[in-house]
């Protein structure tokens, strides 16, 4: 998992149509997916550093949200949905035949654009949603992950008087935060995060793209975000796609000052959205 | 883990077994209508259906169920002449008129007209009902009118008109909420284009929110009629439960029989096999008429719905 | 014109108040009921007349009867139609869904008399071989499972998909998930429409007609008919006795009291839901 020397450290430029150079985390090979006869994607090789904010950009429609979903199997839910290529999870294919969706979710967690804690559970039971409904019913330190997991979240300080409260009743930017504590209560490898912040206020979003940042500590993120803005902010590294094909991928500071693609810097500088 | 990943199959297909309970409790019924019918069917053929008599006696046995169709269709239709209109003035009072704060218990009340079992209606009806429609309606009509066929006999209440007038009750919450539920569903920008020109509010009702509406207004009245043809208790305790060819729908104020209060008030006490035989036939032809009413129903509102691309059901 | 503009202004008053009239004539026969109802039943009331059996002049297996009658119906029905609507609702977008979604909306507009009729052929004649209250269980079932059924699809439909996403993005099981999660928000839908058919099924007459028959004692077996508030009523409107016609009116107060205050208090729980 680590950079090729011969590339001086930096992922492969313009990846279109080439193996990656290095193994990431997270990474897809010849990644093609439909809806029905509409391709969504196009042969997408992408590889996810480890322990890294990967921002994915582009114009509405250009297939960030589904390739994301393809990382964690949740686009093969949809009816009809179709998908080629391979995804490979620390090297190995999580499209394998002998491999059970169920568990690559529960090593790649997700985060959804309009927060959607389970209703009827209070925000502790939020939390525990995930290890008590995947049968892990038996850690007897329950309490205490919930207690990281909202730590960790940086919102166990607001809450921690009113677990017993239902996961709705706190404000939008909390229940977004309760959302990320639900999913790191899993101890996943990989969250991604498919436009977190666009259903939020100002104040709100920038709590939640602080956490981003101090996330990459213990996990890989790989953050959707139609703000650019926003991904310059909390990236490491930015991929910019457009109408299913990766145009460009590289270091967020490179993609935003130097971008090598006419495509990618008309993006940048609004030329269309 | 392969455990696990049989457990979603496995509830999936149990749970698709479960649903297909509602295909054989249709299947079961069909069964047995037809099978017990075909006792009386081989014997009587078309003859079933348009004979007037109604004869078990060994040795001289006749069935015949027209007058209990023509008894079905008759009441109903009554229900339907006097209910609709009653169920619109509801629903337009209810959408266009009411004052906020009377709007939901008035809902409440007319719903809860659906929530009385068919028995008690009948029990009030039996009771209460025949007797002020004897003496404000049909004797007066009886009087001066006589002499018309339809207002002929000596009316003591319990007849087709007494029915024909429960049931009109008993369809007014159903027809009511779908045209409530229809005419709301009007755009709004109707309403104001029409009062923007000066119309009245009985002009915008009349010549824009109903026409707009038609076709949901259409398929509620027919899911009135479904279910007046399908009302078992409260006709049977009215209609006088005539039987053979007395049955005959001449007058509204003679006795008459519906094919379910035939069957109510006849099947259990039924002597030979031919005859409950001829009470399952009534049952078939019942559930025949019932269903083609709904699926008439289902068809004209989801055609012209497609056609008009309007009113929502 | 302004004459014209009168005569319009006319009309629409007469409009108002034809609309106002046909709500009246509607509420009308509803407070007749009730009136009626209280008026002739409720002198009958008491302890011994609720517990006592007909021949002591009571209704007490009647009462029995229904409770018995919702409870078996209850234990049969209520499962296959939650079941059913979960499969409705949850796997339903293929053809045997659809099939069998228009299947359970014909089965909801059988009149119930031909019910009756099938039950006493498969139950009493060809299973039992006698009236039972097991026969009347299964009728009232065909009528309950299409509700409950549909009633099950419909709240279910009402949970957004983003819970169903959420859970599953956390590697939850699918029938889990609809188990744990979705069933569960849900809830007070499925209680609404559940107890509203209930509260349906316990006025049914014709289906009991032919199936539990109606019995002066409480309940003796499975193998014997039984009674019921709707059978008594019924069958006590037909006698000439003025007492015994008492005790039907009575019968009809204590239903309609089980009835409508279930169909009130369901109601009143899930206020302000479906305002128009």
């Amino acid at each position: 998992m680590k950079d090729s020397k011969a590339n001086g450290g930096n992922p492969a430029k313009n990846v279109h149509n080439e193996q990656p150079v290095f193994a990431g985390k997270i990474q897809s090979i010849g990644l093609n997916a439909w809806f029905g006869t509409k391709q969504a994607l196009k042969d997408i090789n992408l590889s996810v550093k480890a322990n890294s904010v990967t921002a994915v950009i582009g114009p509405s429609g250009c297939g960030k949200s589904t390739l994301i979903r393809c990382f964690n199997r949740m686009h093969e839910l949809v009816p009809g949905s179709k998908m080629s290529g391979q995804i490979l999870l620390d090297g190995k294919n999580i499209y394998d035949d002998d491999i059970d969706p169920v568990l690559i979710r529960r090593r790649v967690g997700m985060v959804f654009q309009k927060p959607n804690p389970f209703p009827t559970m209070s925000i502790y039971d939020n939390v525990a949603a995930g290890l008590k409904l995947t049968g892990m019913k038996k850690e007897t330190n329950l309490g205490e992950i919930v207690k990281q997991s909202l730590e960790r979240a940086t919102l166990w300080d607001e809450v921690k008087d009113d677990l017993k409260k239902p996961g709705t009743s706190i404000s939008g930017g909390q229940q977004q935060r309760l959302c990320i504590a639900r999913a790191i209560a899993l101890e996943p490898e990989v969250i991604l995060m498919d436009e977190p912040c666009s259903a939020l206020d100002p104040i709100a979003t920038a709590r939640i793209e602080e956490l981003i940042v101090s996330l990459k500590r213990d996990y890989t993120v790989v953050i959707v975000t139609h703000n650019m803005q926003q991904a310059a902010r909390v990236s490491d590294l930015t991929t910019f796609l457009y109408l299913g094909e990766l145009i460009e991928y590289g270091h967020t500071k490179d993609i935003f000052e130097n971008p090598k693609s006419e495509l990618t810097e008309k993006y940048l500088t609004g030329a269309f959205g | 883990m392969i455990v696990k990943m049989t457990g979603d199959k496995a509830f999936k297909v149990v749970a698709a077994i479960v649903a297909a309970s509602a295909a054989i409790i249709l299947l079961v019924t069909s069964y047995v209508l037809v099978t017990g019918s075909s006792l009386v069917l081989g014997r009587f053929g078309f003859g079933f259906l348009t004979g007037t008599s109604w004869n078990p006696v060994v040795g001289r046995e006749a069935f015949g169920v027209l007058p209990y169709i023509l008894g079905t269709l008759v009441t109903s239709g009554i229900a339907l002449i006097i209910g609709v209109p009653l169920s619109l003035g509801i629903a337009i009072f209810l959408v266009e008129m009411s004052p906020k704060g009377v709007r939901v218990p008035l809902s409440y009340l007319v719903e809860l007209l659906a929530a009385v079992p068919s028995v008690i209606y009948g029990l009030w009806g039996l009771f209460v009902l025949r007797f002020w429609t004897q003496n404000y309606i049909e004797t007066p009509i009886n009087n001066y009118l006589g002499w018309i066929p339809i207002f002929s006999g000596t009316p003591f209440g319990l007849d087709i008109f007494t029915a024909g007038i429960i049931l009109a009750i008993m369809i007014i919450p159903t027809v009511a909420s779908v045209s409530r539920e229809v005419i709301s569903a009007v755009p709004n920008s109707i309403r104001e284009g029409a009062y923007s020109i000066g119309a009245t509010k009985w002009e915008v009702i009349r010549h824009w929110v109903l026409s707009y509406a038609r076709s949901g207004i259409f398929g509620a009245v027919i899911l009135g009629l479904g279910r007046a043809v399908g009302e078992t208790m409260a006709v049977t305790m009215v209609i006088g439960n005539a039987i053979g060819p007395n049955a005959m729908p001449t007058s509204l104020f003679r006795p008459g029989q519906t094919l379910p209060s035939l069957i109510a008030n006849g099947f259990i006490e039924s002597a030979t096999p031919l005859e409950t035989s001829a009470f399952v036939g009534a049952g078939l032809i019942l559930l025949l008429v019932s269903l083609f009413i709904n699926v008439i129903a289902h068809i004209m509102v989801t055609r012209v719905l497609k056609v008009k691309g309007g009113a929502v059901e | 014109m302004s004459s014209n503009y009168a005569f319009r202004k006319f009309k629409n008053r007469l409009f108002f108040f034809l609309c106002l009239f046909c709500v009246v004539v509607a509420i009308v026969p509803l407070l007749s009921i009730l009136y009626e109802v209280i008026l002739r039943g409720a002198p009958q009331l008491s302890l011994k007349f609720l517990t006592a059996n007909a021949l002591q002049g009571g209704i007490g297996p009647a009462i029995q009867g229904t409770l018995i009658m919702i409870g078996l119906t209850s234990v049969i029905g209520i499962p296959v139609g939650i079941l059913s609507g979960v499969y409705l609702a949850e796997f339903g977008n293929n053809k045997y869904a659809s099939a069998l979604r228009t299947v359970h909306n014909v089965l909801t507009e059988f009149p119930s008399i031909v019910v009756g009729i099938t039950a006493f052929s498969i139950v009493v004649v060809g299973i039992i071989g006698t009236y039972s209250p097991l026969a009347g269980a299964v009728a009232l079932s065909f009528i309950l499972i299409p509700i409950v059924a549909r009633t099950t699809e419909e709240s279910l439909k009402l949970v957004p998909d983003s819970i169903r996403e959420a859970s599953l993005a956390l590697g939850v099981h699918r029938w889990r998930t609809i188990l744990s999660v979705v069933l569960p928000t849900a809830r007070s839908g499925l209680i609404t429409g559940t107890l509203l058919a209930v509260a349906r099924i316990a006025g049914e007459t014709a289906p009991l007609l032919f199936t539990i028959l109606g019995n002066s004692y409480f309940f003796q077996g499975f193998n014997q008919p039984m009674d019921a508030l709707p059978i008594r009523i019924f069958l006590d409107s037909r006698q000439p006795s003025v007492e015994v016609q008492a005790q039907g009116w009575s019968a009809a107060l204590v239903l309609i009291l089980i009835v409508l205050s279930l169909s009130i208090s369901v109601r009143l729980a899930s206020r302000g839901r479906f305002t128009r």
